[in-house]
């Protein structure tokens, strides 16, 4: 679980946008990080976002982005589809995961994954490995890891999840007080709630002002507000 | 009126909807108009108006178009049956065929590519009412969508067109100088570093002509790109 995850630090004050193909002035030792490129001794911006200093490198945060899966990364996944001994798991990249009967929590026979997860189940499973075409192979095993059986799903853009974890969890831990309920974020997007139904409804709503604001400062203010209510 | 007939420009040097010889129709861009895409941008220039919409990266469907080393970009211009006073046949026709590629190609040249192998970067351009120049409206919509989709690119293609009626050079045709002129010259241009990524020419332009057919479409981009980074503002809310 994501609980203990780091945060990303975000610079109070406004956010600088940047535009792909935007100049971006930087001192001599400067180094080029994520969505940066030195071209022709210049820092090029290679996507809209906002711009982060951070010590000694210059980093773009996207406003928009699609789940690019790592190894380790607990994401939560749709079956849609299986073999005799895999299942192909959506988790919301490029390309499906495969989960081989091998990785299952379970003892399963030649042919009998269907009995286990069936097309359309939802499970809280870790990608092992990818290879560098982006392939991805997840597993099952694992402290936590299982079939998601009860309470519902919502979606985030992977990229505000550090936002919505907050500063030592301090944000995950308000929508949990807010909702009384369980919550599990994957790295994926994907948000596990259950609980009572008013309980998920307001978590929603403040996922809700999260998806919404996320790239505005004060995002932790704007959410204690609602938990007042 | 028969051909050659039409005037395009009065004594004054002013043409028939105000504008004069380098001077642009109005252009007004929006962002995320299309919730369920990952960018997208509507566009209206002049009375042209497009919408574009970015799905993806995904996995390249069949497996066959599929290249290990990089991402292929799936881009499909069509015109509205309704965009036109003629109603247009629906489905691809040379025309749009065309126009896909040379977008295709246009955008091929800013996007990285290399980071998504194996997927597709699927574009589509909608065109919803054509008033002359909408490939040009495609193209700048669709760099803003893919811009707003978070796509990796190291600049935003802006597709300009000048052109000449009555011997005249004018920036951006509109549809009866278009119909009745004499030459068209489209052009993609990397405002940035103001390299060219898409370039066609309809007719004959002398080499003066040309030149200055150039730096009208030069100075147009300039304007347009920031018109492109104000719509991205706008939905963002942030300061450049």
């Amino acid at each position: 679980m994501n609980e203990d995850s780091t945060p990303t630090e975000h610079d109070s004050g406004a956010v600088r946008l940047v535009y792909p193909g935007e100049r971006i002035d930087a001192q001599d030792g400067v180094e080029a990080g994520h969505g940066i490129r030195r071209i022709n001794g210049e820092f090029v911006a290679m996507r809209m976002g906002s711009l982060r200093k951070d010590g000694t490198t210059v980093s773009i945060d996207p406003l928009s982005s699609r789940y690019v899966p790592r190894a380790g990364d607990l994401v939560v996944g749709y079956v849609e589809g299986m073999t005799n001994n895999i299942w192909f798991l959506d988790i919301g990249a490029s390309f499906n995961a495969i989960l081989p009967m091998s990785l299952a929590p379970w003892k399963v026979e030649f042919g009998a994954v269907r009995e286990h997860l069936d097309v359309g189940d939802a499970v809280l499973c870790r990608v092992q490995e990818v290879d560098e075409t982006h392939s991805a192979v997840a597993t099952m095993k694992g402290m936590g890891l299982r079939k998601l059986k009860s309470g519902l799903l919502e979606e985030i853009p992977p990229h505000i999840i550090p936002q919505v974890i907050g500063k030592g969890g301090a944000m995950l831990q308000t929508l949990k007080n807010l909702g009384q309920s369980r919550m599990v974020i994957g790295q994926n997007g994907r948000v596990w709630l259950d609980g009572d139904y008013d309980g998920m409804r307001s978590i929603r709503g403040a996922l809700d002002v999260i998806r919404e604001t996320a790239h505005v400062p004060g995002l932790k203010e704007r959410i204690d507000a609602l938990a007042i209510e | 009126m028969g051909y050659g007939d039409y005037q395009c420009m009065d004594e004054n040097g002013i043409r028939e909807d105000g504008r004069k010889a380098d001077e642009m129709r109005p252009v007004e861009i929006e962002c995320g108009v299309i919730p369920v895409a990952d960018g997208s941008a509507y566009i209206k220039w002049g009375k042209n108006e497009a919408i574009a919409a970015v799905y993806g990266p995904m996995e390249a469907h069949p497996r066959k178009i599929q290249r290990q080393d990089r991402a292929i970009l799936d881009v499909r211009y069509n015109m509205a049956p309704f965009s036109t006073s003629d109603r247009i046949r629906p489905g691809f026709n040379r025309r749009s065929r065309e126009i896909s590629k040379v977008t295709r190609d246009a955008l091929e040249s800013v996007v990285d590519l290399e980071l998504y192998p194996r997927s597709k970067i699927r574009v589509e351009i909608e065109i919803i009412c054509a008033e002359a120049g909408t490939r040009c409206c495609g193209i700048t919509a669709a760099s803003v969508a893919l811009a707003d989709a978070g796509i990796p690119m190291s600049d935003m293609v802006v597709s300009v067109a000048a052109g000449k009626c009555n011997g005249i050079v004018l920036m951006d045709l509109n549809k009866p100088e278009d119909n009745y002129g004499e030459a068209d010259l489209p052009m993609g241009i990397l405002p940035m570093t103001d390299e060219l990524v898409f370039l066609q020419m309809d007719g004959d332009l002398s080499m003066e002509e040309f030149q200055t057919a150039w730096d009208y479409n030069i100075k147009a981009a300039h304007e347009v790109h920031a018109i492109m980074i104000e719509a991205l503002q706008k939905r963002y809310g942030g300061e450049s």
